[in-house]
């Protein structure tokens, strides 16, 4: 992260989808004793692009992206990442350490509650730091150099780089929390509803962040939000959650315009 | 022909005080941590005539290994006089029958609390650690199953980012005693509450090392010859305390650990903190022969390994002190 991030150009050729997907996720399941989390998820994200879930509260979203952050084992299901660490293998067989490594390395992730993903009492910049330490880094100058340049990219205030969490605004909090989860640049990012809670303003200007973000990195990204309008800025594509099961799929205007599953129906027109 | 005959003499105790049972295990536990250097290994604390607290494990560890030809030096922060150390001295000669020192260089097994000796340990030589906490990574993770996992698994970013927090909060590194080390490249150690000034002392040192923690159940060793690195930054480096400008009021000399001993109308004096070595430079200035060994660090300060220690007050680069 020393280096600069590449300036974005004003208009970017459009991608091709030449590759496989980045990640590939099938028959996903997560019970909670007679709760049926997850019932069956299949997924499919392609490098760059960003899928957004979206659904009621309780169908399984949060769920869904804490098995994908490798935080809890699934109780079925098949999760590949082409990247190296994946050995394209599926990574719920992972032993704790390497599984621990491929997460640092490669998997960012922003909570919708701050303190689970963050320290609330160690300095901002050092929350940021601890990534990289876990990569192995151990020059102070660097850390402090990396912690400085991630939390600028997520237009977090310099000045308060060494005040803790804990005395931050809700907003700022969630960009120390973006700041630590591409700190090492990973190759997929998880956002677990990073904007609700947040006043309607800042709720926006972190939009804006995320949207900056997504033209100069474009980074694998599955965004989890209750709030369509944060789907459709973001979103490529985008799967509707119920009870467990995705009930519809496909690209977010489509998705979003002409929904075709009574549920998404449902769901659309409560918003408009 | 009766039962008394054929049944062993009675023994009011057995020799070392601890059971057979007990020393064998001790013993084995000993030899699995010195097998695996800086890894804590959970063992049966015995009770013993001393409260646990006051030195029960590194007694034990002792206990468990002296034989009859051993000469034993105790030492509580560095003194030999003290309460503590004097029980436990009497305490294991009266229970192994070994002959006592105050000399670092004419013993075989010494136990301390808190201090290395001065003179540098040799081959051979046993130091004994009692230790209050065995864990390192306590201030980090409270929960010691939890803590158990993280050295299963070398997890120890947690504290490189604990030396991050202290060098913008504070400038500097502010762990005094019981500083953390890193033993042969694996496991995360508290060398037990002994200065920053003693824990180079552990690196590639000739003697062999036992730490024992009587409350806590568990014990450590650093065999011969083993890398002790305490943890520091690429560019920030572990400094022991200064000793540079202080000069023992007893013996005149410098670059020794000293204490500060207030005096009466304020102010303070320095002395040797190693009374065992301070006795014997003033013997020797009155002109009584006496060895002293060579020491860990010279008469200018200087550690007797060259590279292992950084000079002193190196500035951190960049804005690691932005908040003085
Ligand atoms: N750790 C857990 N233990 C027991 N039940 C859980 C646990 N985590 C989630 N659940 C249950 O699993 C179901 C799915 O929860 P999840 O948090 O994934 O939903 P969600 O879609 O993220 O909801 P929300 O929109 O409210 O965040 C819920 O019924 C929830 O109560
Ligand atoms: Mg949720």
């Amino acid at each position: 992260m020393t280096d600069q991030p590449p300036a974005a150009r004003p208009l970017d050729p459009p991608r091709l989808v030449t590759g496989g997907p980045l990640l590939r996720a099938s028959g996903l399941r997560k019970c909670y004793g007679s709760i049926v989390a997850v019932a069956a998820v299949d997924l499919e994200i392609y490098p760059g692009e960003t899928v957004g879930i979206v659904g009621e509260s309780g169908s399984g979203k949060s769920t869904v992206l804490r098995l994908l952050n490798l935080e809890e084992p699934a109780d079925a299901g098949d999760y590949r990442l082409a990247v190296p660490e994946g050995a394209g293998g599926n990574l719920f067989t992972l032993d704790r350490y390497h599984r621990r490594m491929l997460r640092v390395q490669r998997i960012g992730i922003v909570y919708q509650q701050p303190h689970l993903g963050l320290r609330m009492n160690a300095t901002s910049g050092g929350n940021v730091a601890e990534r990289l330490i876990m990569a192995g880094e151990r020059r102070f100058a660097a850390l402090r150099a990396a912690a400085r340049g991630s939390l600028a990219v997520s237009e977090f205030p310099a000045e308060r780089v060494d005040d803790p969490p804990a005395q931050l605004s809700g907003g700022m909090q969630q960009r120390v929390q973006l700041a630590k989860a591409i700190a090492l640049r990973p190759a997929l990012l998880l956002l677990d509803e990073p904007t609700t809670g947040l006043d309607v303003s800042i709720q926006a200007l972190v939009l804006d962040t995320l949207l900056r973000l997504r033209r100069e990195q474009p980074i694998a990204t599955l965004i989890v939000s209750h709030d369509l309008g944060v789907i459709r800025t973001l979103a490529d594509r985008v799967l509707v959650m119920r009870a467990g099961r995705v009930v519809e799929h496909g690209l977010t205007d489509q998705v979003l315009e002409d929904p075709q599953h009574p549920y998404t129906q449902q769901l659309v027109h409560a918003r408009l | 022909m009766s039962l008394a005959d054929l049944a062993h003499p009675r023994y009011d105790y057995s020799y070392g005080f601890l059971d057979e049972h007990a020393r064998r295990e001790l013993r084995r536990r000993i030899l699995k941590a010195i097998a695996i250097p800086g890894y804590q290994v959970p063992y049966a604390s015995r009770e013993l005539p001393i409260a646990r607290g006051w030195g029960t494990g590194g007694l034990q560890a002792t206990l468990s290994v002296a034989g009859p030809h051993d000469t034993i030096k105790v030492i509580d922060q560095g003194a030999d006089d003290s309460v503590n150390a004097a029980n436990l001295r009497r305490f294991i000669a009266r229970m192994t029958g070994v002959a006592t020192t105050t000399d670092t260089t004419l013993a075989t097994i010494i136990q301390s609390r808190h201090r290395v000796p001065e003179e540098r340990l040799r081959e051979r030589q046993l130091l004994v650690l009692q230790v209050p906490d065995p864990e390192p990574l306590r201030h980090v993770q409270p929960d010691s199953s939890k803590a158990r996992e993280m050295h299963a698994e070398a997890d120890y970013a947690q504290m490189w980012l604990s030396l991050y927090e202290q060098l913008v909060r504070f400038g500097r590194f502010v762990q005094g005693a019981s500083y953390p080390v890193v033993v042969h490249g694996r496991y995360l150690m508290s060398p037990s509450p002994i200065p920053r000034w003693d824990t180079p002392t552990l690196h590639q040192a000739a003697h062999l090392t036992i730490l024992a923690a009587g409350r806590e159940k568990r014990l450590y060793a650093v065999p011969p010859y083993t890398e002790v690195r305490p943890i520091e930054f690429d560019d920030v480096f572990f400094q022991v305390e200064r000793m540079a400008g202080r000069v023992c009021a007893v013996s005149g000399a410098r670059h020794k650990f000293m204490d500060e001993l207030p005096v009466a109308g304020g102010g303070s004096l320095f002395r040797i903190s190693d009374t065992g070595y301070l006795e014997k430079l003033v013997r020797a200035a009155r002109g009584e022969p006496v060895t002293i060994g060579p020491t860990y660090y010279d008469a200018v300060g200087r550690f007797y390994q060259p590279g292992v220690l950084h000079e002193p007050d190196a500035v951190p680069p960049e804005g690691g002190t932005g908040h003085d």
